[in-house]
């Protein structure tokens, strides 16, 4: 029995000096495999007095157990080792930066007029549109714009040598939804239009949106409501707004937009010019002669509609301060409306 | 329009002040765009006489004046002024005083001569932009007086936007009304006293085109001294409504069209020949104009002509040769009523708008002749003196325009503007308005009166009536909703949706002008038709364009100007295709790529840092439709396109059909346009860019097997073919195919190429063998040493 105990002492020391898995899993089969030393002392049992046999097979188990146990200690330590050089070699700067495309993202005024249709197609409009090159009917003569008229000479109009134009406004969309869908109709129309005229606060090609509601009991009270609650939504702020009596031909009454100032609350600032108020849309109730060009019963029907610069929405909602950036597409002035 | 304050009062007792004021017309739709001081402020400026005015000794435009200001003694002041004379009034600064500007008056020797103030210009007093001299004030101001009393300087102007509807508003009268209508209060012009004829000498007036002028009033005013100085008080008034002092003539039609809104026109007497007609042009007529401009006229213009010639355009401009001048001593006055429809637009022919076209265009009460002809009268005699003759007005009856009266009804004014309305309200409001309004059951019988051009339905008189009583009386009320659900057709996808798929690969949305360079299009797309605006802003924005790329490429460029290396733009937006004389407006979608395929960026192997080429932005087009399609055949076709290089370029098919183009652009045009890095362009048309919903297909739960083989066969095949007989010879049991690698060099003939191919297979019901899986791969190896005389690289 001498031997059994000099054999752990042995196997034991061989656990001890492995340094890795591997070594630690040839020192197990030498030991406790199936051929392994220790094993093969079982065999000897066979020698013993039958009385011997079960202390001397309790003892050498008890000794495979120990290497056993050994082993399994000398594997946890060496997996944890293992663990901890790969932890060490593995570190990372983590602070360099990702991998990969970077993203582009939507023009402002795109982003804006997205977030207006939204609101408006909250409110149960649709959204409508129609050709940027026009004619003269549905961009002036059933918008109730008589020939020559001077509100004509106002809107600056491009034209092609064979009369037609591009269109002034979206209110041409007016017409055609009205033309397409009869009444009742509630739809919104975003859209390029286009003035020969260019400074530092006009530009050839702007954006506008056209709202027009038609129904039995459309009344002006609703109008300064939908726009009230309009314009509080996309500034979500609790703004102040008036309606000022104005003139266009395919409204009456007609009435231009102010709404307090975003940026001073009303109190007066430079983008005010201190009036506290921003001129934003035109509005009124459509006008009887529209609504019978457009097949539209005048006495039965009645209907709101209002106009707003899509670009000048998006300028005092982002804060951006000159129009002409919209169409420079300056990557270092698109990138900052990269969001969603 | 400007409104000096102090004028309107003359007319009608205003109860605000002139901001109250401005507020309460912009809230009736007479927008105050502008207030401003009638004079900038300064103090300390008498009314002075020069008593006697020697020269200086010591210099020769020097004047040393003795000026007496009605309090101790005379102040003796040095005047360099040519106009300082003894017995003249003028503005006197005494020390003391503050000019605009903060120019303080002092004691002061000039070349060696004390001077106890300064003698003023209407310049040194903010009066007007150049004086010739100084301030020369009537005979009879009074003396000592502070001359911001004696000149009502302490005054406010309103500038007012005069919408176009409201021609009635285009004078003191006009906004008189408004504020009578707004206050309440009641008009009490000046009162105009009926003139005698001092003589019977008239002119002859015929109205040749009665639609277009049905009254004319006339009359001659003889011996008048048109160099006689018109009152200051007078030339104020001009001054602050905006209108330059000319002649008493001249300064008095211009007074009574800014009072009364009725333009008029005298015609030097000795200079006019015979009758007037008023008639339209005959074709090749042609006119000088007061301005010395020749006008051609066409045969819809109206004209005043004397027995000789045209002696001026009717209702925007007269004539040179019977011009009023200095030495004019008999005048005869026109004030007529033109029809709108035979002025509007004429002007603008010759690049003109003047304060009468612009009045008649919008419409000029044609009740108001003979008070304005009276008003003008009164005033030529006061400053010009002379002899007026009988006042003649010549009328065709039949068409003098009449005013219909409209029905308001109550219940359409309640249901329009979603508000009640007392009757007494309704009915104070167009009285004050000057309708004559009579009680219907319904509602209102309503007379608009002869100024009102802008009321003939009943829509019209909603819209007086909401004004005057305010839209903000108007309480806001939510409509009604809808209820019923509107269709939300799938295939069409959601615009943010698509342009987000770009987005998130890099691309940045622009937007550019429809319009573009002529030169850069056909640069870019050869002899293309395109539709040109007639009157373009500029010559490189006069054509609209055929295709989104010509916007791109300059903006790309201009980023590239910016030291941008890597650019990425789209846009959405409508191109103009042009057949014959039909234009198709096509909503498109299109793109450039320029610069290196990934940002710069660390740990990015070689290949991902090379510039971006046809395949990159392939990857992203593919992106696109994914978002689109998941069964959609898409096919790239290669097709030469005039700005596209040759072998990079490519129609883009969706299930047959062509819906856009890819490519590279031509290296003549990256060379000639200065890229530095090769763009790649898309462009597709967004009416093909339908959603197909997606259909489940049931999942195969059988394991797949994947064999890779590398198949040589000549460059000119493409993938597409060896694609299409892979599928056909591996028919459904081939699930996916895969391209890992197309190689050319040592151990490829030249002229050859490897193509490295993943083939995955799967049968529905059973696993498949090996044996299954050597056989199909078999067949296609055979298949392809046949079609493309194929080899297989081991």
């Amino acid at each position: 029995m001498q031997e059994l105990s000099s054999l752990v002492e042995q196997a034991l020391a061989e656990v001890a000096e492995c340094a890795g898995l591997a070594a630690l899993d040839e020192v197990r089969v030498r030991w406790l495999g199936k051929k392994g030393t220790l094993t093969e002392q079982l065999k000897s049992l066979g020698g013993l007095p039958a009385a011997e046999r079960p202390a001397a097979g309790q003892r050498i188990n008890d000794a495979k157990a120990r290497v056993q146990e050994a082993i399994e200690a000398r594997r946890e330590a060496l997996t944890r080792e293992e663990i901890e050089r790969a932890l060490a070699a593995g570190r990372i700067d983590v602070t360099l930066p990702g991998r990969g495309e970077r993203r582009g993202g939507l023009h402002p005024v795109t982003k804006a007029r997205l977030r207006i249709e939204a609101l408006f197609q909250r409110a149960g409009f649709d959204v409508a549109t129609g050709p940027e090159i026009e004619d003269d009917f549905h961009n002036f003569e059933a918008l109730n714009f008589p020939p020559n008229h001077p509100a004509r000479a106002m809107h600056d109009t491009f034209y092609f040598p064979d009369g037609k134009l591009l269109r002034t406004h979206t209110s041409p969309v007016q017409i055609r939804a009205m033309l397409e869908r009869g009444a009742p109709l509630a739809v919104v129309a975003p859209g390029r239009v286009y003035r020969c005229d260019s400074d530092m606060t006009h530009s050839p090609m702007f954006h506008q949106i056209e709202g027009l509601k038609v129904g039995e009991a459309v009344s002006f009270a609703n109008l300064k409501a939908m726009l009230h609650g309009f314009l509080q939504a996309f500034f979500e702020q609790d703004l102040a707004m008036r309606l000022r009596p104005s003139y266009f031909p395919f409204t009456e009454p007609s009435a231009e937009v102010d709404m307090s100032c975003v940026f001073c609350g009303g109190e007066g600032c430079r983008t005010c010019k201190h009036t506290g108020w921003l001129e934003i849309a035109g509005c009124g109730m459509v006008h009887p002669n529209v609504l019978m060009a457009s097949g539209i019963d005048a006495e039965r029907y009645s209907g709101y509609a209002f106009g707003m610069g899509i670009d000048r929405l998006a300028m005092l909602r982002y804060g951006v301060n000159d129009l002409r950036l919209f169409f420079e597409n300056d990557l270092r002035f698109l990138e900052q409306f990269r969001t969603l | 329009m400007k409104v000096p304050y102090s004028w309107l009062t003359d007319w009608i007792a205003v109860p605000w002040d002139a901001a109250g004021l401005g507020e309460r017309l912009t809230m009736a739709g007479l927008e105050l765009e502008a207030i401003e001081p009638a004079a900038p402020q300064f103090t300390g400026v008498v009314v002075g006489e020069i008593l006697s005015a020697e020269k200086h000794p010591q210099a020769d435009k020097l004047r040393i004046c003795r000026v007496a200001t009605g309090q101790g003694e005379p102040l003796q002041i040095v005047c360099g002024a040519p106009n300082a004379r003894a017995g003249l009034k003028s503005a006197l600064a005494k020390v003391g005083a503050v000019l605009p500007n903060e120019v303080k008056i002092k004691a002061a020797k000039l070349r060696g001569t004390e001077s106890a103030g300064m003698l003023c210009s209407a310049k040194e007093l903010g009066l007007s932009d150049s004086s010739d001299g100084i301030l020369e004030l009537p005979a009879d101001a009074p003396l000592g007086a502070a001359l911001r009393d004696y000149l009502h300087l302490d005054d406010t102007i309103l500038d007012l936007n005069v919408t176009p509807n409201r021609g009635d508003a285009l004078s003191i009268i006009g906004i008189a009304r408004e504020v009578a209508a707004l206050s309440g209060g009641k008009l009490a012009g000046p009162a105009v006293r009926a003139a005698g004829a001092a003589h019977a000498q008239t002119v002859a007036v015929h109205l040749d085109a009665p639609a277009a002028c049905p009254r004319f009033a006339g009359c001659i005013v003889r011996g008048i001294d048109n160099t006689a100085a018109t009152p200051i008080w007078l030339r104020e008034r001009l001054r602050r409504a905006g209108v330059r002092s000319i002649s008493p003539v001249v300064d008095v039609t211009n007074y009574v069209m800014l009072e009364l809104g009725q333009p008029m026109h005298a015609y030097d007497l000795a200079k006019l020949e015979g009758p007037i007609h008023v008639r339209f042009a005959e074709a090749g007529e042609s006119v000088t104009l007061l301005d010395g401009r020749t006008a051609q006229l066409q045969p819809d213009v109206l004209l005043i002509t004397d027995a000789a010639a045209p002696v001026g355009i009717a209702g925007i401009m007269g004539g040179a040769r019977t011009a009023v001048s200095a030495g004019t001593t008999s005048v005869f006055l026109e004030v007529a009523y033109f029809a709108p429809d035979a002025i509007i637009g004429r002007a603008l022919r010759w690049g003109l708008t003047t304060d009468a076209s612009q009045r008649f265009e919008r419409g000029v009460d044609p009740a108001g002749q003979q008070r304005a002809l009276e008003r003008a009268l009164e005033l030529i005699q006061s400053i010009a003196g002379g002899e007026a003759g009988p006042l003649v007005l010549t009328e065709s009856e039949a068409h003098r325009p009449v005013r219909a009266a409209v029905t308001l009804r109550r219940a359409q004014l309640a249901r329009l503007l979603g508000a009640q309305f007392e009757d007494r309200r309704v009915r104070a409001v167009l009285e004050g308005l000057g309708m004559r309004v009579a009680p219907l059951p319904e509602g209102w019988r309503v007379e608009p009166p002869s100024h009102r051009f802008d009321i003939a339905l009943e829509a019209d008189l909603i819209e007086e009536v909401a004004r005057i009583v305010g839209y903000a009386a108007i309480e806001e009320r939510d409509a009604v909703a809808f209820e019923r659900v509107r269709a939300l057709p799938e295939a069409a996808p959601s615009e943010q949706g698509l342009l987000e798929v770009l987005a998130a690969r890099g691309y940045q949305e622009a937007v550019n002008y429809a319009f573009v360079d002529p030169q850069l299009q056909q640069r870019l797309f050869g002899d293309v038709l395109a539709l040109a605006l007639a009157n373009p802003i500029a010559s490189d924005l006069s054509v609209m364009r055929v295709s989104l790329w010509p916007g791109l490429l300059r903006a790309a460029l201009e980023n590239q100007r910016r030291q941008r290396d890597r650019i990425r733009l789209f846009e959405h937006g409508a191109r103009f295709e042009q057949r014959e004389s039909v234009t198709r407006e096509i909503d498109t979608l299109a793109g450039v790529a320029c610069g290196p395929r990934m940002p710069e960026q660390w740990g990015l192997p070689r290949p991902m840092r090379e510039p971006a080429d046809f395949f990159d932005v392939k990857g992203d087009l593919e992106a696109l439709l994914a978002a689109l399609s998941a069964r959609a055949e898409i096919r790239f076709e290669p097709q030469s396109h005039p700005c596209l290089h040759p072998g990079r370029a490519a129609r883009v098919l969706r299930e047959g059909k062509p819906i856009g183009w890819l490519g590279e652009l031509h290296p003549s045009l990256v060379r000639s346009m200065e890229f530095v890095q090769v763009p790649v362009l898309f462009e597709l048309d967004w009416a093909d860019l339908a959603l197909d919903r997606p259909a489940y297909r049931e999942i195969s739960r059988q394991p797949q097997v994947r064999r890779d083989l590398a198949v040589v066969v000549d460059e000119s095949v493409p993938l597409s073919r060896l694609a299409e007989r892979v599928a056909l010879v591996a028919s459904s049991l081939l699930r996916d195919l895969r391209v890992f690698d197309v190689y050319r060099g040592p151990g490829v003939e030249e002229g050859r190429k490897s193509v490295a191919l993943g083939l995955i297979f799967q049968e529905f019901s059973r696993t498949l063998t090996d044996d299954d899986v050597a056989r199909l791969v078999a067949a296609v190896v055979a298949d392809l040493r046949v079609s493309f005389n194929a080899s297989i690289r081991e």
